[in-house]
C-alpha cells in the first residue's frame, strides 16, 4: 500500500557504499578465501589438496604448542599496552598543555619516525643496546662497566622495540583527547579547592579516557598481530602467534595450517575488540576525535 | 599449412633468437611489428610484445645479500650490464621458501628470473614444482669449464637439460672467537663445541631446520645422511637451544653477531667467516667431521627470457668473472681447477678442493632428505620455540 510507512532514507547507504565495497573487497573476500583454505590439506611442502576436512583446526585445538603461543601473545600485548599507556600519556599531556607556540613542531617530531622504515627503526636497537652499541659504549666510557652488558635478544628488547614503534599511536590518540578538553575545566576545579593532582585525577584524566582507550586498543591489536619485532630483537623464547603463522606459511610451506592460524588470530583480536566494546563501549572511541 | 596461434609464433621466434638465427634487436623489432599488426587487428600480440621488450632487457636476480650480493654486483652484473645493455635487478631473499611462497601466491613467476639457489635439494624442489626451465647449453660454452662432479647431481635430476648452472660451493662449519675459545679446544670438541655449557648465552645457531638436524645428527654420533634416531637429534637440538642467544637467519645477521661479539660460537658459512677474517675479526673456522658441504647454483625459473639468462650465466662462468666473484664472496668457484688456473686467494678459501672432484666434502643427500623435509621442518619449528 503506497504511502503507508515512513520513507526510507537511502542517502546514508549510498554514502557508505564505497566504504562497504572496499571493506568487502579488501577484507571480507580475502578472509573468506583464507577460511576456505584452512580446510584444505597439505600433502607436502607447498603441495596442497583441495578438501573439506578439519585436521588443521583439530591440530590447533589439540596441540598445546599453539595455546602457549596464544598465551604469550596476549601476555606480551597487555604488557606493551600498559607500558605504552603510562609512557605515552606523559608526552601527550605535555604537548596538549604546553604554551609553546610551535606546538606543531612537537607533533611533527612525533610523526617523524614514521618516515623511516619500521624494520630500520627496529634494527636500530641493535646499535643502541648491542655489545658494541651506544649504551654499552657510554657505560664503558663513564667507567661504570668493564665488559659489555648483554642486553640484546630478550623479552625486554622485544618490548622496547614494540614501544618504540607503537608509542606514537598512543600519544597521538591521548593528545587528541586531551586537546579537546575545555581549558577552563582544570582552573575551575582549582578555584573550587582541588589540588593540581586532584584536578588532574578527577577532571582531566576521566575526560581523556576515550583517547587512552582508543590508543590502548590500537596498541594491543598491533602488538598482537606482530611477528617481525620478536624475529629481529628476540631470542629463541620470544615469539608471538604471528611467528607461528610465518613458520607455517614461509618455512613449512603449509598454507592450509597458515590459513587456520591466520583466521584464528583474526578471530582472537576481533574478540578483544568485541569484549572491549562491551565493557568500554566503542562509542567511547569516537569521543576521542570530537 | 600448419595453423599456428600467436603464442606459438612468438615461441618459435624466441627459439630462433636463442639459437642465434636472429639477433635480439631484430627479435624485438619483429615482435613490435607483430604487436602493431595484432594491435590494429585487436589481437593479443601487443601485450606480449611489450612484455617481450621489457623481459628481453631486464633480468630479476634474487640472492643472499651482504658480501655475496656485493661481489656479484661488482664483478658480474655491472660488467654484464656494461657489455650487453641489459639490466640485472638484484635483490636479497629471505630464503628460497620465501620466493616459492611469493610465486605460489602470485600464480606466476613474473618478477622472478634467476635465483642463487641453495643445493641440489632446492634444485629438485623447483623442478618438481614445475618451475624448471630448459637451458640451451650451446649458449653457455663456459659450462664446459665447470667441474663434472658438481654438475653430476643436477644432471641426475634433469638428465635431458639443466635448469641451473652450478656456481660455487662451501661448507657450513663452526666459527668461534679465538679470544674465548682456543683452536685446540674447538678441534677437540668438534660439533659439540656448540653444546658447551660454559658458553651459555654466547652461542648462536642457524635457524634452518635441515642444518639443525644435520648438526643434531653429528652431536648424537649419527651419519647425517642416514639418521636412524630422530629423537636423539632433536634432543641435541633442544640442548643447543637452551644455550643459544640467537638463531640467525641471514649471512649478514651471522656476521653482525660474530663481529660484535654478541656470540662467540656458532655454525657459520665458510665464506662469511673468511670475509670476517679479512676485516680483521678474531674469528676462526673449522669443519667438524662430516660437516655440511653444499653447492649453489644459478637457477633460471621457467618463463624467464632464456636467451638473456643464458647470456648472463655464460658471462658469470667466464673464468675472469667467476674467479673475481669467488674472491669477493669468499666461496670457491664451480670451475674445475684442473681446467682453469685458480688464484692463491681462492686456493686459501675454506672448503676449496684442489682436486676438482669434491670427494673430500660431505653433501646433503637430496634423495634421503627431501622426502623428510615436511616432517623435520615442522619438528624443528616446535623445538626452536621450546617444544
Amino acid at each position: 500500500m503506497r504511502g503507508s510507512g515512513p520513507a526510507i532514507d537511502t542517502r546514508p547507504w549510498l554514502l557508505l557504499t564505497p566504504a562497504l565495497l572496499s571493506i568487502a573487497a579488501l577484507v571480507v573476500v580475502p578472509m573468506s578465501f583464507i577460511l576456505v583454505y584452512s580446510f584444505y590439506e597439505n600433502i607436502d611442502l607447498a603441495v596442497d589438496r583441495v578438501a573439506f576436512q578439519f585436521s588443521n583446526w583439530r591440530e590447533l585445538l589439540d596441540d598445546n604448542y599453539y595455546h602457549v603461543a596464544i598465551w604469550k601473545t596476549l601476555r606480551l600485548s597487555v604488557i606493551v599496552t600498559v607500558l605504552a599507556a603510562v609512557l605515552g600519556y606523559i608526552p601527550a599531556y605535555f604537548i596538549a598543555m604546553t604554551k609553546f607556540r610551535q606546538r606543531w613542531l612537537l607533533l611533527l617530531l612525533l610523526i617523524l619516525p614514521f618516515w623511516v622504515s619500521f624494520i630500520i627503526r627496529t634494527l636500530s636497537w641493535i646499535h643502541i643496546l648491542g655489545n658494541q652499541g651506544a649504551l654499552n659504549g657510554l657505560f664503558q666510557w663513564l667507567g661504570l662497566i668493564d665488559a659489555p652488558l648483554s642486553m640484546m635478544y630478550s623479552e625486554t628488547t622485544v618490548i622496547i622495540g614494540f614501544l618504540h614503534v607503537f608509542l606514537p599511536y598512543m600519544i597521538l590518540n591521548v593528545y587528541v583527547s586531551l586537546d579537546g578538553i575545555d581549558d577552563n575545566l582544570e582552573p575551575a576545579a582549582r578555584t573550587l579547592g582541588a589540588t593540581p593532582w586532584q584536578a588532574f585525577r578527577e577532571v582531566t584524566l576521566p575526560l581523556s579516557l576515550p583517547g587512552l582507550a582508543a590508543g590502548c586498543l590500537l596498541v594491543f591489536v598491533l602488538t598482537g598481530g606482530s611477528y617481525v619485532t620478536p624475529l629481529i630483537l628476540g631470542g629463541p623464547n620470544d615469539y608471538l602467534f604471528g611467528n607461528l603463522i610465518h613458520d607455517a606459511v614461509v618455512s613449512e610451506l603449509n598454507w592450509p595450517m597458515g590459513a587456520t592460524l591466520s583466521f584464528t588470530l583474526l578471530v582472537l583480536l576481533g574478540l578483544v575488540v568485541v569484549i572491549y566494546s562491551r565493557f568500554m563501549g566503542l562509542n567511547q572511541l569516537s569521543k576521542a576525535f570530537r | 599449412m600448419k595453423k599456428m596461434d600467436s603464442t606459438k609464433r612468438y615461441e618459435i621466434l624466441r627459439e630462433r633468437m636463442g639459437n642465434g638465427d636472429v639477433d635480439r634487436r631484430t627479435f624485438v623489432g619483429l615482435l613490435g611489428a607483430a604487436g602493431i599488426t595484432a594491435g590494429v587487428s585487436g589481437g593479443v600480440m601487443v601485450g606480449m610484445a611489450q612484455e617481450a621488450r621489457a623481459a628481453g632487457s631486464t633480468l630479476n636476480f634474487e640472492g643472499w645479500g651482504g658480501v655475496v650480493s656485493e661481489a656479484l654486483r661488482k664483478n658480474a652484473f655491472d660488467p654484464y650490464e656494461a657489455a650487453t645493455g641489459n639490466t640485472v635487478v638484484d635483490s636479497t631473499f629471505g630464503g628460497e621458501t620465501e620466493v616459492l611462497t611469493k610465486i605460489k601466491a602470485a600464480g606466476n613467476t613474473d618478477g622472478h628470473n634467476i635465483l642463487h639457489s641453495s643445493g641440489v635439494s632446492w634444485y629438485q624442489r623447483w623442478v618438481d614444482a614445475g618451475y624448471g626451465s630448459e637451458l640451451n647449453e650451446a649458449n653457455i660454452p663456459n659450462l664446459a669449464n665447470v667441474m663434472d662432479a658438481i654438475i653430476k647431481p643436477f644432471r641426475a635430476i634433469t638428465p635431458n637439460s639443466l635448469s641451473a648452472v652450478p656456481y660455487d660451493y662451501g661448507t657450513t662449519g663452526i666459527a668461534y672467537n679465538t679470544n674465548y675459545v682456543s683452536k685446540e679446544e674447538a678441534e677437540a670438541l668438534g660439533a659439540n663445541l656448540l653444546l658447551k655449557k660454559e658458553l651459555k648465552g654466547k652461542i648462536g645457531g642457524w635457524a634452518d631446520a635441515a642444518n639443525r638436524a644435520w648438526y643434531g645428527a653429528l652431536q648424537s654420533d649419527q651419519d647425517p645422511n642416514n639418521i636412524q634416531d630422530w629423537d636423539a637429534v632433536w634432543e641435541k637440538a633442544r640442548e643447543h637451544r637452551d644455550l643459544v642467544l640467537k638463531y640467525w637467519n641471514s649471512g649478514a645477521e651471522l656476521m653482525d653477531l660474530l663481529a660484535k661479539e654478541e656470540i662467540y660460537v656458532t655454525e657459520a658459512w665458510s665464506g662469511r667467516v673468511a670475509a670476517l677474517q679479512e676485516q680483521g675479526h678474531p674469528i676462526a673456522y673449522m669443519d667438524p667431521k662430516n660437516g655440511l658441504a653444499w653447492m649453489e647454483s644459478m637457477f633460471v625459473l621457467k618463463g624467464s627470457p632464456m636467451a638473456e639468462a643464458e647470456e648472463l650465466l655464460n658471462f658469470m662462468l667466464d673464468p675472469a668473472t667467476s674467479i673475481a666473484v669467488a674472491e669477493g664472496q669468499k666461496y670457491p668457484s664451480s670451475l674445475d681447477p684442473n681446467k682453469v688456473a685458480m688464484t692463491d686467494v681462492i686456493k686459501a678459501l675454506p672448503a676449496y678442493d684442489p682436486t676438482g672432484t669434491l670427494q673430500g666434502l660431505v653433501f646433503r643427500d637430496a634423495v634421503t632428505w627431501n622426502p623428510l623435509e615436511k616432517e623435520y621442518t615442522k619438528a624443528w619449528n616446535r623445538v626452536a620455540k621450546g617444544g
